[in-house]
């Protein structure tokens, strides 16, 4: 057997900064700048010995640090961008690569939800359309086919919220906790989202730090990327988000996106859903947790309503989800940090250096970001284990 | 009672590309028009160059009917922008073509919604050169 592709590459350090509905004298590239250095210190790495960057504000990050020459890429969103990092590592463009990513000073008018969530494409933005409306688009086939509850969905919610009113550091840190009646008690936002379905909006940054495998006689807890992938359909919030759309006659569905992702990171690491141990899933909204729970193969296709409402989820389930509040209560600083946010936890718990909700003996987590209002989802496995 | 209605101008507005040029057009016409490869039949999510399916270059515009059934929907009432009145209630529509169109369903009480309701496209100007089409049960 060929060896794994990322057995060389090993992530060494995680660090989210402090979070906050607002973070005063930040803007998103000085806030990623500050997740950066946190990771690199959590790593016991000089900046210094830094020769890729990779992130939304890697170029900035070069300069500010004074890397030159070094790699950059200016890779978005949470997963693909450490599996960008990854990869520079295992073709040997680099030996040390800090990702990171950061949100400030960018939501700044409350009469209108934040700006990354109201894209102004052509064929959405005349009828109102915003990311918890096309979240909702995709909801609706599912509780029509499946006769997935608003109960269920709250569920979700519930869970996720009060994994955050026990986190220290999450932004919504003592507001609950939450039962499914306070969710469907919350302000009705885009049926079948009520204002506690949705995620919140805040400001933060956070850094990962990965390094070739040589480099991690220094670290003492050393974690390994054991599969990693990303499906999409296209653009996200351009077109109708419609949940039976096949490109092909052949192809899944757009519902389903994310099982391609799911069945290759799997693929590659040799294991199942059943070795998962923790869930670090991304959650935009309270639905597209029981949509990843189906599509990843936690549970069939229409059984992850029931999965939820059998607390399979929380905190003691059989899969804990989310376990540091996710987008809806820990942080959701922008288009970018919060899906790293999602790895930055699963180091955490394999380490096993949580604060709060730690899965004890915790040996492989999956992350995802997106869903399938946006027409992408990302999957990426982490183990404690050198593949 | 809340009828869902039309939208009044001062929402934000299209910006029409050099691929959707001709859609807009018809619209401020009150004609419904989609993308048709004239080679194969597929009809994609939106205007094309090339056909997703048999990669033809030879997309024709057609006119719908604007007969169709409600296949998804949702009923926002915190809306993105606060020029938008709410409640409203933006919809996938399935054509009766086999296009799936993103829209809003107008003329009728959320609580009428449900899956496979029929429905027939309402043009309302949303500003000079933009014309939205809306969708509504027949008749109303």
């Amino acid at each position: 057997m060929p060896p794994h592709p990322f057995r060389n590459v090993a992530v060494v350090g995680v660090h989210n900064t402090a979070q906050a509905r607002h973070l005063a004298g930040h803007d998103s590239a000085s806030i990623a700048l500050l997740g950066a250095l946190g990771a690199l210190a959590d790593a016991g790495i000089s900046p210094h010995d830094v020769d890729g960057v990779v992130g939304p504000a890697s170029a900035e990050i070069a300069l500010e640090l004074g890397l030159g020459p070094c790699t950059r890429r200016p890779s978005a969103l949470g997963i693909p961008s450490v599996l960008d990092a990854a990869a520079l590592i295992a073709t040997g463009q680099c030996d040390v690569v800090v990702v990171a990513a950061g949100g400030a000073g960018i939501h700044i008018d409350p009469s209108t939800t934040a700006p990354w969530t109201r894209p102004t494409n052509e064929l959405v933005v005349g009828f109102g359309l915003f990311t918890a409306a096309e979240f909702a688009l995709m909801a609706r086939r599912h509780m029509l086919t499946y006769g997935t509850t608003p109960e269920q969905l709250a569920a979700v919610a519930a869970t996720i919220r009060t994994n955050g009113h026990v986190n220290p550091e999450a932004v919504y840190y003592g507001r609950g906790p939450f039962s499914v009646d306070d969710i469907l008690a919350s302000r009705m936002i885009a049926d079948p989202f009520h204002l506690l379905d949705c995620a919140t909006t805040s400001e933060g940054g956070c850094g990962i730090v990965l390094v070739s495998a040589e480099r991690t006689i220094d670290s003492p807890s050393p974690l390994w990327i054991l599969g990693g992938a990303s499906d999409s359909f296209g653009p996200a919030y351009a077109v109708a988000p419609v949940w039976d759309f096949r490109p092909q006659p052949d192809a899944d569905t757009a519902g389903r996106v994310g099982a391609r992702a799911a069945r290759r990171a799997f693929s590659m690491a040799g294991l199942t859903p059943a070795d998962v141990d923790v869930a670090e899933l991304y959650d935009p909204f309270s639905f597209e947790v029981i949509r990843q729970l189906e599509t990843f193969g936690f549970c069939g296709d229409g059984e992850g309503g029931s999965f939820v409402e059998d607390g399979n989820i929380g905190p003691n389930g059989s899969l804990p989800v989310t376990t540091d509040g996710g987008t809806m209560s820990f942080s959701h600083p922008g288009i970018n940090a919060q899906q790293l946010q999602r790895v930055v936890r699963a180091a955490q718990q394999l380490r096993g250096s949580c604060l709060t909700n730690q899965v004890e003996e915790a040996e492989v987590s999956l992350c995802s970001n997106g869903g399938a209002g946006a027409l992408f989802c990302d999957v990426i496995l982490l183990g404690r284990e050198r593949p | 009672m809340t009828l869902l209605q039309p939208q009044p101008r001062g929402i934000p507005v299209p910006r029409p590309s050099v691929h959707s040029e001709k859609y807009w057009e018809g619209s401020r016409q009150h004609q419904l028009l989609y993308q048709r490869c004239a080679a194969c039949g597929h009809i994609g999510l939106r205007a094309f160059t090339v056909c997703a399916r048999c990669l033809a270059t030879s997309p024709v515009w057609e006119r719908s009917t604007g007969a169709g059934a409600l296949y998804s929907w949702t009923v926002v009432w915190r809306p993105p922008d606060p020029s938008f009145k709410v409640p409203y209630a933006p919809a996938v529509v399935r054509l009766d073509e086999g296009v799936w169109m993103l829209s809003a369903v107008i003329g009728c009480e959320p609580g009428e919604l449900h899956d496979g309701m029929r429905l027939a496209v309402q043009f309302h100007a949303i500003s000079e050169e933009i014309t939205l089409p809306y969708f509504a049960p027949p008749g109303r």
